[in-house]
């Protein structure tokens, strides 16, 4: 059967080009991958090639056209045993004998997908959670009993809740190991590994190099492999040099895999503002991770929100970023010692009821949210405090719920304002509960400018609970 | 060929170098035939994903092996079960030889359900765990780094394992790339580093991209290097043979240097201002195709109509998998939304 050989295109977007040189001659043997003609365009010159095997039977555009539009019929290519090109062949758009037939102007496959959102009532199918969270909806998180967990506690740091929420985990699952700068032999930047080389050994506590893009990227390899890394970076101000991978590598993966490869894995580390450090060393990361989707960002703010966190992050099998203080580490707080606590990631916890206005916070403006709170309640102003805990998914429902109760809403972050958390939450509230509002959302945010080193300054910078006391008095019109 | 080309340094013939028995096992009649098909098998396969391409069924980026066969034919050809292997997007090949279906590489390059990815990664975009392949990466050398990792993991499972990442030229000045030499060698991961040196780095040439040679860029880690000619099967083998059972023994890491060429462009739409005909029609006369076929010609009584069938069925699995990438349906709409995250 004699095979058609069409006009090909240098790019999906071009519609014709020249045919510059013919390299083989009616009669010659054509064999696959040989270059048969030379073809242009403005902006390009490529050669044709064969696919298949055969004799040129026929030259139907000469040499020198121009303008030819792609899947023209150019020449006939004629098989084993042919020996002429059959009269009365239409010219049809078609390429070869195993090709269908692609009209001219057939649009781009890739280009033809039409989207529709798929709908899906709110809260119905509780297995579709993480889908439900990307397309915005508002549905009530998995319901989480804290206090039958805190009839047994302990005082403890958040460093120490941290150890015991890794240790315990690493006990449990012979897959989970920690990788990090400092972590083994010098006990972790901020003793927050302390005594876990000494219990697990070398091969599960691993010292780096200072090589934080590499030992990133070694993570997320060992974690596609089906084993648990926690990756710890001593600021996360460096993990900036390993983002590609968490973004890239890990979040990314699962989707790009059509499912088939996960990547199980934690980053965390220190974040925001520890005070004298300066520019470099201050950042807060929520609103950055928190904008991928393929990732879960939590936020702890006491040892549960540490203990909790932590084991859920470890537990989970995508890959979740943990964003620890630094000033929060030496905080002592009441710690349940149950193995089995383990937070569920996207749940917030309302650590004080109010009805007067809603406070939002995560990590450390969680305890100056709690101040603020204190100050207003001296004066006339009950505040409800909203811990976060996750970032991403956010518990958009324990959020809406409460400014449904108190019509006024304050954001308080350390990070920056634009296109921060606290934005998420003012489009979220307007999208939700507009017409609950009693006043626009306000945001508590550290200054929009690098960090400064002056102490007089970095406190300026820095978002404090009379800030907090200040936006809220706003909203409240007093 | 212009000065200053890799390829200077090794063997310029279409004479592959047919292992004596001295040096190394010689390939069966079986294993020689394998190894033609699965060369032609990526070089037909490669040959329609351009033309489907052209047609505007391919879109995006699309990056073909055509002319670099021989290197990962021939390490795959020599590796265990067990090992693992990882590279960025110049990706089809390593696939096909990982055993994935020419079926379902060409309808991911469709965007079609049927793909590997079920039409959500691409073609620089695919994975099959269940036969070791971790990707098809879109950055440039972060594949080394996750490379280093599948290593780790290798090791820490203890299941004999090795991981091999490869890598082009342009990858190898990646910073990432040291930052996993220095990892592997301190702690003596199983990882083969392959650089497969096409000579560019899309557009610029190795003498205008790199200072020193690849193959000794793990010196100042302890890291043994060797220079190889990728366009040579046997070569390959050989070399890669001898690193895998190196890093087997339980030194570490090996890094090898496939000098070869890629015939096309960087990718689909490159028009090639970077480099002469005359030097592609050069690199051609060192085709690891016809170098095969020429041992089996020559070394095993086989003759052109003992290849028939081969070259018959390559043509067929072509076929059917263009086919099947036009016939499979597009992902549908509700796909959008999952593979986001994993439900727990």
């Amino acid at each position: 059967m004699s095979i058609q050989i069409l006009m090909p295109a240098l790019s999906p977007t071009m519609t014709e080009g020249n045919l510059t040189r013919w390299m083989k001659k009616e009669g010659d043997v054509v064999k696959a991958g040989q270059v048969i003609a030379e073809i242009e365009t403005d902006k390009a010159t490529m050669e044709v090639e064969a696919v298949d095997e055969g004799v040129l039977g026929k030259i139907l555009v000469a040499e020198g056209t121009q303008g030819v539009a792609v899947n023209t019929p150019i020449a006939v290519l004629l098989e084993d045993g042919e020996t002429e090109v059959k009269q009365g062949i239409a010219p049809s758009p078609c390429m070869a004998g195993d090709i269908p037939c692609i009209p001219n102007n057939a649009p781009v496959a890739t280009a033809t997908t039409e989207t529709t959102v798929v709908d899906q009532p709110a809260g119905a199918v509780i297995a579709n959670r993480d889908v439900l969270y990307a397309q915005g909806v508002v549905i009530e998180p998995p319901p989480f009993d804290e206090a039958p967990y805190m009839q047994n506690t302990q005082a403890m740091q958040v460093r120490e809740a941290l150890r015991m929420g890794m240790s315990e985990e690493m006990r449990r699952d012979e897959n989970v190991f920690l990788l990090g700068e400092e972590v083994a032999e010098y006990n972790g930047a901020y003793k927050v590994s302390q005594g876990m080389l000494d219990e697990f050994g070398p091969k599960r506590v691993v010292d780096s190099p200072i090589t934080e893009y590499g030992f990133t990227g070694l993570g997320v390899g060992a974690a596609m492999s089906g084993l648990k890394p926690i990756i710890e970076f001593m600021s996360m101000d460096f993990a900036m040099q390993a983002i590609d991978h968490i973004v890239n590598s890990a979040a990314k993966t699962l989707y790009m895999a059509g499912g088939k490869l996960g990547c199980p894995i934690v980053f965390r580390g220190q974040n925001g503002a520890p005070g004298k450090v300066g520019a470099q060393h201050s950042q807060c990361y929520a609103s950055w991770y928190a904008h991928v989707p393929g990732l879960k960002v939590v936020a702890p703010w006491s040892g549960a929100d540490a203990k909790g966190l932590i084991k859920a992050a470890i537990r989970d099998p995508n890959p979740v970023v943990v964003l620890e203080h630094e000033l929060m580490y030496g905080q002592i707080f009441e710690t349940p010692v149950d193995d089995n606590f383990v937070i569920p990631i996207g749940r917030a916890k309302i650590e004080r009821a109010g009805t007067d206005v809603t406070i939002v916070a995560f990590s450390i403006m969680v305890g100056k949210a709690l101040e603020a709170a204190k100050i207003l309640e001296e004066q006339g102003i009950s505040a409800e405090v909203i811990n976060l805990r996750t970032i991403r998914p956010l518990d958009r429902h324990t959020i809406i719920e409460s400014v449904k109760k108190t019509n006024r809403i304050v954001s308080a972050e350390e990070g920056w304002p634009f296109a921060g958390v606290g934005s998420e939450i003012a489009a979220l509230v307007n999208e939700h509960a507009f017409d609950y509002l009693d006043a626009p959302v306000a945001r508590v945010c550290a200054a929009d400018v690098p960090t400064p080193y002056a102490t007089n300054l970095e406190k300026l910078a820095t978002p404090q609970p009379e800030d907090i006391v200040a936006a809220v008095k706003r909203v409240c019109y007093r | 060929m212009s000065k200053g080309h890799a390829m200077s340094n090794v063997k310029k013939s279409n004479q592959n170098s047919v292992p004596t028995s001295n040096s190394q096992k010689l390939p069966s009649a079986d294993e020689m035939k394998k190894l033609y098909r699965d060369m032609l098998l990526i070089r037909r396969f490669e040959e329609k994903a351009g033309q489907l391409y052209g047609m505007g069924l391919i879109g995006g980026f699309c990056h073909l092996y055509i002319g670099e066969e021989a290197v990962v034919t021939g390490v795959q050809s020599v590796q265990k079960k067990q090992d693992t292997t990882i590279t960025a997007y110049r990706n089809h090949g390593h696939m096909l030889v990982s055993g994935i279906s020419a079926n379902d590489v060409m309808a991911e390059l469709t965007g079609r359900s049927g793909g590997c990815s079920r039409g959500k990664g691409g073609s620089m975009h695919m994975f099959s765990i269940e036969n070791g392949f971790y990707g098809g990466h879109g950055i440039v050398g972060a594949q080394v780094s996750i490379g280093a990792g599948l290593g780790f993991a290798h090791q820490y499972k203890g299941d004999g394992g090795v991981a091999i990442a490869y890598m082009g030229d342009g990858a190898a000045n990646q910073g990432q790339v040291y930052e996993s030499f220095n990892m592997a060698k301190l702690w003596n991961l199983p990882v083969l580093f392959i650089i497969e040196n096409n000579q560019y780095s899309m557009g610029t040439s190795v003498p205008r991209h790199a200072a020193g040679e690849f193959y000794r860029r793990g010196e100042g880690f302890g890291i043994k290097g060797e220079k190889v000619n990728g366009m040579d099967i046997f070569a390959v083998r050989e070399a890669s043979s001898r690193a895998l059972e190196d890093i087997r023994s339980g030194n570490g890491p090996y890094i090898l240097e496939m000098v070869t060429y890629r015939y096309r462009g960087h990718s689909m739409s490159d028009p090639q201002k970077y480099r002469s005909k005359d030097e592609v029609e050069g690199y051609k006369a060192l085709d690891p195709i016809d170098g095969i076929k020429a041992a089996l010609l020559k070394e095993y009584n086989i003759t052109e109509d003992d290849l028939k069938p081969i070259d018959k069925e390559v043509k067929d699995i072509v076929a059917q998998a263009a086919q099947f990438s036009q016939d499979s349906p597009l992902p549908d709409a509700a796909e959008l939304w999952t593979d986001v995250l994993i439900s727990v």
